[in-house]
């Protein structure tokens, strides 16, 4: 396998953890301050909601998959431009559409697909350059 | 409007600057040589200790409070929307600082995406 191949590839599985990460994570902070309840802004309010929100094992799930997102972005941008990873890593709203419509029943409306089509051409577009063209990253390498 | 537009402007750039700002302190850094569990640890421990590494994480919360700030102020389906610009700002910041090759199928790919963005987050 050609360097280019394979660094495509590295890269790619990397967008594809960041992009789990973030789905889940995200999905967990929702369910978790679900349970919590709405939280109004007073101090004493605001305190209980933070004692509630320390003690749900959904949240510290959701913080665990966070860092995990953090640490793979910070890993990938070691070697891979930056204008490649950021718009790749925008098939999370991709993502977040099908989970909402295939787990949580959401309707998902015709301007929506719009959107997450160009989203997908625009991921394949970028897919398609070369993930490392920075002076430092290639002497990095 | 002024304040807001303003206001977005500070936001999308501080958020741009930091993530730009991240992204080279990686570089300097250096990645690991494979994904193993032992050489991603020790490359974190060099990222944590680059300087830009520390200039970007107080552009991003800045960025972030600001975000904050905007949603007070303005509905949301007009503030995330035009936070898909930091796609835009990030790659003139990738190209023009970092000296990334932007070629032409990269720069179609992300105004696809921003555009695309944007209608997704506009609900």
């Amino acid at each position: 396998m050609s360097h280019e191949r394979k660094l495509r590839l590295k890269t790619l599985l990397m967008v594809f953890a960041m992009m789990v990460c973030a789905t889940t994570g995200d999905s967990l902070l929702k369910h978790g301050m679900t349970e919590i309840g709405p939280v109004s802004l007073s101090h004493g309010a605001l305190f209980e909601a933070l004692r509630m929100a320390m003690t749900s094992r959904t949240i510290w799930l959701a913080i665990l998959f966070l860092i995990g997102f953090t640490l793979t972005n910070m890993t990938v941008l070691s070697w891979a431009d930056y204008s490649y990873v950021m718009p790749a890593s925008a098939i999370g709203y991709v993502a977040v559409t099908f989970v909402g419509m295939t787990l949580l029943g959401e309707t998902v409306s015709p301007r929506r697909w719009i959107g997450v089509a160009l989203i997908c051409i625009g991921v394949v577009l970028v897919g398609q350059t070369k993930p490392s063209t920075s002076a430092v990253a290639q002497a990095v390498q | 409007m002024i304040r807001t537009a303003i206001t977005l402007a500070v936001f999308v750039l501080s958020g741009s600057a930091g993530e730009l700002a991240v992204t080279h302190g990686m570089k300097e850094a250096g990645a690991p040589n494979r994904l193993r569990i032992k050489e991603v640890l020790s490359f974190l421990g060099r990222a944590f200790r680059t300087g830009w590494f520390w200039v970007g994480v107080p552009l991003m919360a800045l960025s972030f409070y600001l975000l904050m700030v905007l949603l007070s102020w303005e509905p949301i389906s007009l503030v995330i929307p035009a936070s898909a610009l930091s796609y835009v700002v990030g790659t003139l910041g990738a190209k023009y600082i970092l000296k990334e090759d932007v070629n032409g199928l990269r720069w179609a790919g992300v105004l696809l995406v921003c555009v695309g963005v944007a209608i997704v987050a506009a609900g």
